[in-house]
């Protein structure tokens, strides 16, 4: 590939218009700095999130403590930096699991018609149950570990992002070029993979980009509600809870990973939408 | 209109089946032995017995299951472990205090969410189109309980206005209610309003674009007609099918800003029976709720086939 094709490759002028989408760019930037606050967790936040310091207690937000401390003497900067880390932990590997099975279930009930209906009832019945309510009876049933938190909202999530795939497999199938792999030949596997979903992308990456926010919100709110990962795991909504106590004395404890989970979900918000627009143009916005 | 509704709940029926059979089935998800889960660390192998032949598990699942079937069918839900009354009595004690905060919340969500929508498309790429926006993606980013508790510190703690939480019925006494219920409305509201104000929007503007509003304005007529009568009527009929996902949102976000502001809904008492591990409670708590949003929804679809002639459902 010499220098010419490349800037002419389709992927590069999709770039160079994310690129010009200045509410897109404020998106990157935003998570970014959680995603790198999150990766560089034991450089930037050396001191054991779990580190109890009586004698330190509710201290304000000063140069010796950025993010002030809780009620047991705990660095707050610690806390919320080990926090950011679980946090993107639990949205990527909920990505994961919707993209591979939202996939595979999406996939099989577009492109075959005889499971369509038996796979898109059992995905109704799951998208009927309110998503928070399910995520904490899932818990409620599985433990309150952070790969059961994983594996509830992968649960409750998927069936969301199956049917995207499904409505975009159901257009594809149907088109022309389509039709004429089918006449010439090509196995029901090739025509998935090469034909079908390399066209069925851009709206499940939109999809997966406001997953992650709300994956890393729904996780939030299990674990400030208690059904999360058990303190004195540093999680965010961890965090929130335990501090509901101080709320008039130290607001800091409250105030500090709230800004972290609005900016989380505030820059993925951003990115999706100019996702969106840029790759998806048709798509409307999906609550 | 009766064949739109007869198509809408036979075809919510299966869903209802499948859903059931979810929430059957959870109890028997829980690893291990369900009867220990439920006793708890310190029981005796004698109390773990009670429980068990008490839930039915040690009967055959299929027995189980036809007998959760022939109690559903009687709209017996069973026990609460920790209440001690009937899953369907705790359930329909506390649903009119969810459903009149869900109420106060939707009315709050269609004023802020159609207002704000509507203004942005007719002032688009202004500064009011855009402070707007800026607004509504704000209320989408916002932690409903971020949102609550910080309400809290500044209406609650430092200025004094209103209570922290708790509960006053509606019926006794409407202005205790409305000082109760203001925050967790508020909280709950500006999600929905940010998700509504947007889809709003985009909807208006596309309306906006049609002929027959060139034409409505070619004609003269005033400005307010125009965007009243014949923009936003046709643009209530795309907006009216996010009204059923506006509604499940409710359901959730109550889940925790009834935890948050301790009111006594539904969101509360699953809360807590899933902290007590009160399994039947979660299991037809689950159930009841998501019935209701299914009849809800159902509800929904049928207004939409009102609004809109076209809309039939045949073939």
């Amino acid at each position: 590939m010499d220098e010419d094709d490349r800037r002419t490759h389709p992927a590069w002028a999709t770039l160079g218009r994310l690129m010009h989408h200045r509410l897109f760019v404020l998106g990157v930037i935003l998570f970014a700095i959680v995603a790198i606050a999150a990766i560089l967790a034991p450089w930037i936040a050396p001191t054991d999130p779990n580190k109890l310091a009586m004698r330190f207690k509710f201290r304000p937000p000063s140069e010796e403590f950025l993010f002030g401390t809780d009620n047991f003497g705990r660095s707050l900067w610690s806390r919320v930096i080990w926090g950011a880390r679980l946090s993107m932990l639990i949205g990527s590997s909920v990505v994961v699991i919707n993209a591979v099975f939202g996939t595979l279930i999406g996939a099989l009930a577009g492109y075959f018609r005889w499971l369509d209906n038996g796979l898109m009832r059992i995905n109704d019945a799951l998208m009927a149950f309110p998503a928070v309510l399910l995520a904490i009876a899932v818990t409620a049933v599985l433990g309150p570990s952070i790969a059961d938190v994983i594996i509830a909202l992968g649960l409750v999530y998927t069936p969301r992002t199956a049917r995207i795939v499904r409505a975009s497999v159901i257009v594809l199938r149907e088109m022309e070029y389509v039709q004429a792999a089918i006449a010439a030949g090509a196995g029901h596997g090739r025509i998935l993979r090469r034909h079908i979903l390399p066209n069925a992308m851009a709206p499940l990456i939109v999809q997966l980009s406001f997953l992650f926010a709300v994956a890393v919100l729904t996780e939030a709110t299990l674990s400030f509600l208690g059904v999360g990962a058990v303190p004195p795991t540093p999680t965010w909504g961890n965090i929130m809870a335990e501090g509901r106590q101080y709320i008039s004395d130290a607001p800091w404890i409250i105030a500090i990973p709230g800004l972290a989970l609005m900016i989380t979900v505030l820059g993925l918000n951003l990115l999706g939408d100019g996702l969106r627009d840029v790759l998806d143009p048709r798509l409307r916005i999906q609550p | 209109m009766l064949g739109v509704l007869f198509r809408r709940v036979l075809g919510a029926l299966p869903v209802l089946a499948i859903v059931s059979l979810i929430t059957f089935g959870m109890i028997h998800m829980i690893p291990g032995d369900p009867a220990a889960a439920i006793a708890g660390m310190s029981a005796t192998a004698e109390q773990i017995a009670n429980i068990r032949s008490d839930l039915g598990l040690d009967q055959p699942v299929l027995d189980q299951l036809w007998h959760w079937y022939v109690n559903l069918a009687h709209g017996d839900l069973g026990r609460s472990l920790l209440l001690g009354i009937p899953v369907m009595t705790a359930t329909l004690q506390r649903l009119p205090v969810t459903l009149a905060l869900s109420a106060y919340a939707l009315v709050l969500t269609l004023i802020l969410g159609l207002g704000s929508g509507i203004v942005a498309a007719l002032k688009q790429n202004t500064w009011i189109d855009q402070a707007a926006m800026v607004l509504a993606m704000i209320g989408i980013s916002l932690p409903n309980f971020y949102l609550g508790l910080l309400m809290i510190i500044l209406f609650a703690v430092d200025l004094g206005w209103l209570p922290t939480g708790g509960y006053v019925p509606l019926w006794q006494n409407p202005i205790g209610w409305l000082a109760t219920s203001t925050m967790p409305a508020i909280s709950l509201a500006m999600l929905l309003a940010g998700l509504l104000a947007r889809i709003t929007r985009s909807t208006m503007l596309e309306v906006l674009r049609q002929d027959y509003i060139r034409t409505a304005n070619a004609k003269g007529l005033p400005r307010r007609q125009v965007v009243l009568k014949h923009a936003l009527a046709n643009a209530l009929i795309p907006i009216t099918t996010v009204v059923g996902i506006i509604i499940s949102l409710l359901i959730s976000g109550a889940v925790v800003t009834e935890t948050l502001f301790s009111i006594p809904g539904i969101g509360q008492l699953l809360t807590q029976a899933v902290l007590s591990r009160d399994y039947p409670m979660v299991q037809g708590g689950l159930l009841l709720t998501t019935a209701l949003l299914v009849l809800i929804n159902i509800g929904v679809d049928v207004c939409y086939a009102l609004l809109d002639p076209r809309i039939r459902y045949d073939g």
